[in-house]
């Protein structure tokens, strides 16, 4: 079985985000970018699959700028087998909407025939949670989402959902798109051997257009603004004066 | 090429995983960061030095400074685990094929620890010609006397690099002909006869005194050939003093990137001390002599790895690189005002682990005397 690990590079989750002087969008010039945490989660998850003996090939895609080379190679050194990049833009800031990103995953799975997709439940710069869902309808395959655990038998993927209620566990037919939840794994990082063996590994660049997909732009963003800064707290003498504080915040 | 980023970020994310409360707390206990210097061993980063054949990356010293930097800038103390990198150095360039098929795979694995050597003694520091331990010849080995001070790391170490002398002083007519270079066995040795006594210091980096008082080292021992170990000591240090500096880097960034952190959210007066000028250019001026410091050091790595000459380049890497850090760090305790002083800001544990390397692998003066007399020529002064 081969494994299709997308992954996005999106601004790092240490970094504090900036919003930029027109309220367009955050501003991504010259600041850290990673691997999509969550993203990280499926590789490792594919990963472990492939160790346990139940995948063979596991193929890392990256949808978005040049520089998304880099998310590649790291994606290598931790134990992708082979990777493909998808140049769709040269601007930084474009970020590509999720139902370009499905039908190009889509276009991408009728060529390379994976039998599973492991995805992040969402980036953490647009926080959509939209594209695997859309992948899995555009496929026609089964779909699980936010796998907290994974286990692959046969033709059956058996995973743990997280849901609101609790945990949920289902069994899905694979050909599946599952995406993954933040408690399935905690991924490992690339070690120097393996830094070393990602430079031999074939990371092939392609376009948009040669998979046949045109990429459009069908979302708007109207504004983008920092939260709120907090403002100060009270300090209240007794819970007389709490209680009546919270009747006057939130009536009777 | 290698993508140097990658090592940075695998760096950082042992060292996150380890944080930097750890290294407080090693400090305060004086602990060795044992299960630390194992990961960053089976992770491959302290083996990058060693070739591909004996199971290393086989990488270039460049390389190995990104490791040790990045190590310093999270906050870690470089110096409990660089010497695992760079001691095997001396085995490496002139060990037998079959002392480094024996040894260096399993330095690579961490299955052996090689990170001290002893070379130092009591009465004799740089003036290295002057040291007093002697290796006895015998039938099937050696048998060792004398006194070592400053050997760091010897008890967290399998093995260690020792210097002595074969000769007695004056007896041959080169002053840095009689020396032999040995690979011991610590263990071994200990139950030979071998003492070690620590060194309580300033930091946490497990100094010790040994005492070897007839202590027995079989043949095979021997690195290199007998009475010519003098250069196999010497032609390691360039690599040392250009890892060391750039540890310097780290911990200048380290303390740079702080004092702008606190700089910008401490208030005093309302406004944010980073406001006052008297604050910023301090910081500005660490930054720029770390940048500048940094370029040499680079270029020092560079020769070395071009396998070309770089005493003076090394000397002076390091001279540029730890004065940089230095100044950073007495930046940072200013920029800190009274909280630089609280242990749980880290700035001064490493204020007082930067301080060594004005002192350590060699002294301020001693690289200042180096450059005038082998650099410009000016004439000998002791």
């Amino acid at each position: 079985m081969k494994i299709l690990v997308p992954v996005k590079r999106v601004l790092d989750y240490n970094v504090k985000a900036r919003v930029k002087a027109d309220g367009s969008g955050i501003d991504l010039a010259n600041v850290k970018m990673s691997m999509n945490p969550f993203d990280e989660i499926a590789l490792e998850e594919a990963i472990r699959i492939k160790e346990k003996g139940n995948a063979e090939e596991i193929i890392a895609v990256s949808i978005g700028v040049q520089q998304n080379q880099e998310t590649l190679r790291t994606a290598l050194a931790m134990g992708a087998d082979r990777a493909i990049l998808v140049v769709a833009t040269d601007d930084v800031h474009n970020d590509i909407e999720p139902l370009t990103v499905a039908n190009i995953l889509a276009a991408i799975t009728l060529k390379e025939g994976p039998s599973l997709i492991l995805c992040g439940k969402q980036a953490i710069d647009n926080d959509f949670n939209a594209t695997a869902q859309m992948l899995s309808a555009k496929l026609k395959w089964s779909q699980a989402t936010f796998a907290s655990e994974i286990d692959v038998k046969d033709d059956i993927i058996r995973v743990t959902r997280e849901v609101d209620g609790g945990l949920q566990t289902i069994d899905a037919k694979i050909p599946a798109v599952v995406s993954v939840d933040l408690r399935l794994n905690e991924p490992r990082y690339a070690s120097l051997p393996n830094i070393m063996k990602a430079k031999r590994k074939p990371l092939e660049e392609i376009n948009p257009a040669d998979l046949g997909v045109e990429i459009t732009q069908r979302l708007k963003v109207i504004e983008t603004k920092e939260p709120d800064s907090r403002e100060a707290g009270l300090i209240l003498e007794n819970i007389d004066q709490l209680v009546e504080k919270i009747q006057e915040n939130v009536g009777g | 090429m290698i993508d140097t980023k990658q090592i940075r970020e695998s760096v950082a994310t042992i060292c996150q995983k380890y944080g930097e409360e750890y290294w407080r707390n090693l400090d305060k206990k004086k602990e060795y960061p044992t299960d630390f210097v194992k990961e960053m061993t089976t992770s491959g980063f302290l083996n990058i030095l060693i070739p591909q054949e004996y199971g290393g990356a086989g990488l270039g010293l460049k390389e190995a400074c990104i490791v040790l930097e990045e190590l310093s800038l999270q906050g870690a103390h470089a110096g409990a685990c660089h010497a695992q990198m760079y001691v095997m150095g001396t085995l490496l360039r002139h060990g037998s094929d079959k002392q480094k098929k024996e040894y260096l795979p399993r330095i690579s694995s961490g299955e052996l620890r090689l990170q001290s050597f002893a070379v130092t003694e009591p009465n004799s520091g740089t003036d290295t010609t002057s040291i007093k331990t002697m290796a006895k010849k015998t039938n099937d080995g050696w048998i060792i006397n004398g006194q070592k001070v400053w050997i760091s790391r010897v008890e967290h170490s399998d093995l260690m690099i020792l210097l002595a002398r074969t000769k007695p002083q004056g007896a041959l007519p080169k002053k840095t002909d009689g020396f032999s270079v040995f690979l011991v066995d610590i263990e071994q040795a200990k139950e030979s006869g071998l003492k070690i006594v620590k060194i309580d210091s300033m930091i946490n980096h497990h100094s010790c005194e040994l005492f070897f008082d007839d202590v027995f080292i079989p043949d095979e021992s021997i690195i290199g050939e007998e009475d010519k170990g003098f250069r196999a000591i010497m032609d390691g240090m360039n690599a040392e003093r250009i890892l060391i500096a750039s540890e310097c880097i780290g911990d200048g960034k380290y303390f740079i990137e702080k004092s702008v952190n606190y700089a910008k959210t401490r208030k005093i007066f309302n406004r944010e001390i980073g406001m006052n000028q008297g604050i910023q250019f301090p910081i500005a001026e660490c930054y720029s002599q770390i940048e500048a410091a940094s370029l040499m050091v680079d270029k020092a790595a560079t020769l070395f790895d071009e396998g070309k000459k770089c005493g003076a380049e090394a000397n002076m890497a390091k001279m540029l690189a730890a004065d940089a850090s230095w100044k950073a760090g007495t930046t940072a305790m200013e920029t800190f005002g009274g909280f630089g002083f609280s242990k749980e800001y880290d700035i001064e544990r490493k204020f007082r682990e930067t301080r060594l390397y004005q002192t350590a692998p060699v002294s301020r003066n001693l690289i200042l005397s180096y450059i005038a007399e082998h650099v410009l020529n000016l004439p000998r002064s002791f």
